[in-house]
């Protein structure tokens, strides 16, 4: 059905579609419409059979995920940002016991200073926590890759995050298509645990494991991961079979065909970062555009395809390392080894800073000339006066 | 000790931990079988080849806890645990110790998990199948607290029963927020002026959890099973956030012989410095009058975490932890009868 709504309704919409037993919730800007939807929801009566907890912290609110799903209940919470972090300890606990939550993160910055506006420092901070990592780029695909989410988790036994851009999506009235609850019930069967909390025959979960295990036990999660690599595509024809969409999926090229250049991205910036390739490519310049819809497990091959043919991959992403520069980058960078592709790194939009045609075009601009990694839109004259003044100070303590 | 997957009930041939003489513990002046630990087909929650060390109370007080709330539930029962000692000598990999559904998740959230269980059973609509959650006093008392707080408030069908060894064990006798004034720990050594650890206002979780408002609230001590088997027989009758503290002595942290668990245990009651109440709604509503009292100095003497309150100059710290006590007694209107309280 057509709705005009804004993008954290949506969601809250579309896992209720799923039918999750367990909602667990902690407010954070942005993603706080996303749970109050739900809990209207489940309050109305319209969600049934759910229990909506209202939770002391952000670790509370994975921890109760970590226990109901281990006993067997459909799973759900959202955060973004601080609490991301605040729910950290908990966030690494429910990956390695193969626990199939699904969270969707309204991606903000990770302060200090404080900022309430989008980047990906949240996602790429539990980077390495085991779960699945998926970006959308419209309010479309958070509806239709939450659904696919839940059956990803619970096919794999692996929980899974939903990146939506802060405001940029959760805030944004668009016209989306709210699937019906019989398509969704087609394909999203009901939450069969592999294994399960269960007086009638107990499991211990959650035990200590010394050296002569670990590195197996990770290997494990790896092993699910690159699995994940096969399930993410088969269940986007499964949802396009269905929903008549195509949603998800590993990576997606703009245009069919190679290219000289080749932008790599995530997230919504994609919407921005097409139309300055359309204008380009009106112009005769050999370019494409292609986005990373599953971050982890990193698309290597998939990625390889997608810019194959290219003599120059620009990564252009909302996260950043100090002491080192773009995180995506690297990712792409050890993806690419091999192939003679040469990877430029490109930071923008951190802290909520506008990614704006104009700026992408200076992108493509700069291409020829850039080394080391390149922050679009950044203000020289402070930054210069500040290290200046900095460094005063500094060279004294030296 | 068994594999991964456990069945229960399993039934036991032999009455382990039976006990003789007259200052015995589970069966004391009664009829064998009085007790569920006299009983052979107690559940038997804890195996034994854990790898707790001799004489650990907090070994004793999980299992008498968690196989009277098995008995009580009729085997529908999830147990969930805080990291810490109980946790990691019952199940190091690749065995387990536990008769019963059993997940730990992390140091601090053991009530949030145990949450999100108990929601979790109710809208599968298995409202027969009980939660408990468990730790030490580190992980419920100091880290846990917020998640304790909010299950709490909640009123989540939870018991939470916290075993209070006084100090961290796990991670080799740290002091907690339990940690009593003077007690010599690995972060409050008997050095300085001010020898142990410092006497500060402390924290009676008892207390914070009554003021929840919470159905009930207990305080139980590992001399006295069966007075800890009723409490928590009587925790799983009732339904909602319940709360049971354990005293439970720790012979590696506190330096005393593991054969005397139960006699240091029973000196603690008996001086006044571990009241045992009841409270429900907030409220008081029993206490355990002490028998036979005696002075603070019989019970810290025996442990090696006091040694420095016995030496020249420290009298002082004597006569604080004795006022502590006092001030139990008064409080909670601890003795018999008031000719009993001289001590000897
Ligand atoms: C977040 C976090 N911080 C610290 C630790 C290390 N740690 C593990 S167990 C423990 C102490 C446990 O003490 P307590 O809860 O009193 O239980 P006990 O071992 O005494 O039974 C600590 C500090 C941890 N596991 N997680
Ligand atoms: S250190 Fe103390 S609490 Fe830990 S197992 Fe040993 S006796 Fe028990």
């Amino acid at each position: 059905m057509l709705k005009q709504m804004d993008g954290s309704y949506a969601v809250g919409e579309a896992v209720a579609l799923c039918r999750p037993q367990v909602v667990s919730c902690y407010p954070i800007t942005p993603q706080t419409h996303i749970v109050e939807s739900l809990g209207k929801l489940v309050k109305s009566g319209e969600l049934a059979d759910c229990s909506f907890m209202n939770m002391e912290s952000e670790f509370g609110a994975m921890s109760a995920c970590i226990g109901s799903s281990a006993a067997g209940s459909r799973t759900y919470t959202a955060t973004s940002s601080q609490g991301m972090l605040f729910m950290a300890e908990a966030v690494y606990n429910a990956s390695g016991m193969g626990l199939p939550i699904v969270m969707t993160v309204g991606n903000r910055a990770v302060g200090s200073p404080l900022n309430i506006w989008n980047d990906h420092s949240d996602a790429m901070s539990v980077r390495d926590a085991g779960w699945i990592q998926l970006f959308v780029e419209n309010n479309q695909q958070s509806i239709d890759v939450h659904i696919q989410a839940f059956r990803l988790a619970e096919s794999l036994g692996l929980p899974v995050m939903v990146n939506m851009d802060g405001f940029i999506l959760t805030h944004a009235y668009v016209r989306v298509d709210m699937p019906e609850q019989e398509q969704v019930d087609r394909f999203l069967p009901p939450f069969q645990p592999f294994q399960k909390l269960d007086p009638q025959d107990p499991v211990t979960m959650g035990a200590l494991v010394g050296p002569e295990a670990f590195t197996e036990v990770r290997m494990l999660a790896h092993k699910r991961m690159e699995r994940a690599l096969e399930v993410i595509p088969a269940q986007m024809e499964a949802f396009a079979n269905i929903f008549g969409r195509d949603s998800g999926g590993l990576v997606k090229k703009h245009y069919e065909g190679e290219a000289d250049t080749v932008l790599v991205t995530m997230g919504s910036v994609i919407g921005t970062a097409k139309e300055v390739v359309n204008e380009l490519r009106d112009q005769g310049e050999s370019i494409n555009a292609v986005t990373l819809r599953t971050y982890r497990p990193f698309p290597t091959e998939a990625l390889k395809e997608a810019v194959n043919g290219a003599k120059r991959v620009v990564v252009l992403e909302k996260s950043f390392t100090p002491g080192m520069g773009g995180i995506v980058y690297q990712d792409v960078v050890a993806a690419l080894a091999g192939t003679g592709i040469e990877v430029q790194s490109v930071i923008a939009g951190l802290g909520g800073r506008p990614v704006t045609r104009k700026s992408i075009r200076t992108l493509f601009a700069g291409c020829d000339q850039r080394t080391g990694f390149e922050v679009l839109d950044l203000d020289h004259a402070t930054l210069d006066r500040e290290v200046t003044r900095e460094s005063a100070v500094l060279d004294r303590i030296i | 000790m068994q594999s991964q997957i456990l069945h229960f009930p399993a039934k036991e041939a032999v009455i382990k931990h039976q006990q003789t003489g007259d200052l015995t513990i589970s069966n004391r002046l009664s009829e064998v079988g009085d007790s569920l630990q006299g009983k052979t087909d107690r559940p038997n929650s804890l195996d034994s080849g854990h790898r707790a060390c001799q004489g650990c109370g907090e070994a004793l007080g999980a299992r008498h806890a968690i196989d009277t709330a098995l008995d009580a539930t009729d085997g529908e029962l999830i147990v969930v645990n805080a990291t810490g000692c109980l946790e990691v000598f019952s199940t190091p990999y690749p065995e387990s110790a536990w008769r019963t559904p059993w997940l730990h998740s992390l140091f601090g959230n053991a009530a949030a998990v145990a949450s999100g269980i108990a929601q979790s059973m109710k809208i599968q609509r298995k409202d027969n199948v009980r939660v408990i959650a468990q730790g030490g006093d580190g992980g419920t008392t100091d880290i846990g607290m917020g998640c304790l707080s909010g299950m709490f408030e909640r009123n989540e069908d939870v018991l939470y029963i916290c075993y209070n060894n006084e100090a961290y064990m796990n991670t080799g006798v740290q002091r907690s927020s339990q940690t009593p004034g003077a007690a010599r720990t690995a972060t409050t050594m008997p050095v300085g002026e001010h020898p142990g650890n410092h006497f500060g206002i402390g924290k009676s979780v008892p207390k914070i959890a009554m003021a929840h408002g919470i159905p009930y609230v207990a305080t139980a001590n590992i001399c006295n099973p069966r007075d800890l088997e009723a409490k928590v027989r009587k925790a799983m009758s009732i339904r909602g956030a319940r709360y049971i503290e354990v005293f439970v002595p720790c012979p590696l942290g506190w330096g005393t012989a593991s054969c005397d668990t139960i006699k240091v245990a029973r000196q603690a009651h008996n001086c006044g410095l571990t009241p045992l109440y009841e409270a429900e709604y907030g409220q008081v509503t029993a206490v355990s009058k002490i028998a036979c009292p005696e002075p603070v100095k019989a019970y810290l003497k025996s442990q090696r975490r006091f040694a420095h309150v016995f030496k020249k100059g420290n009298e002082h710290q004597l006569e604080a932890i004795q006022a502590i006590a006092d001030a139990n007694i008064k409080a909670f209107d601890l003795l018999e009868n008031p000719l009993q309280g001289e001590r000897v």
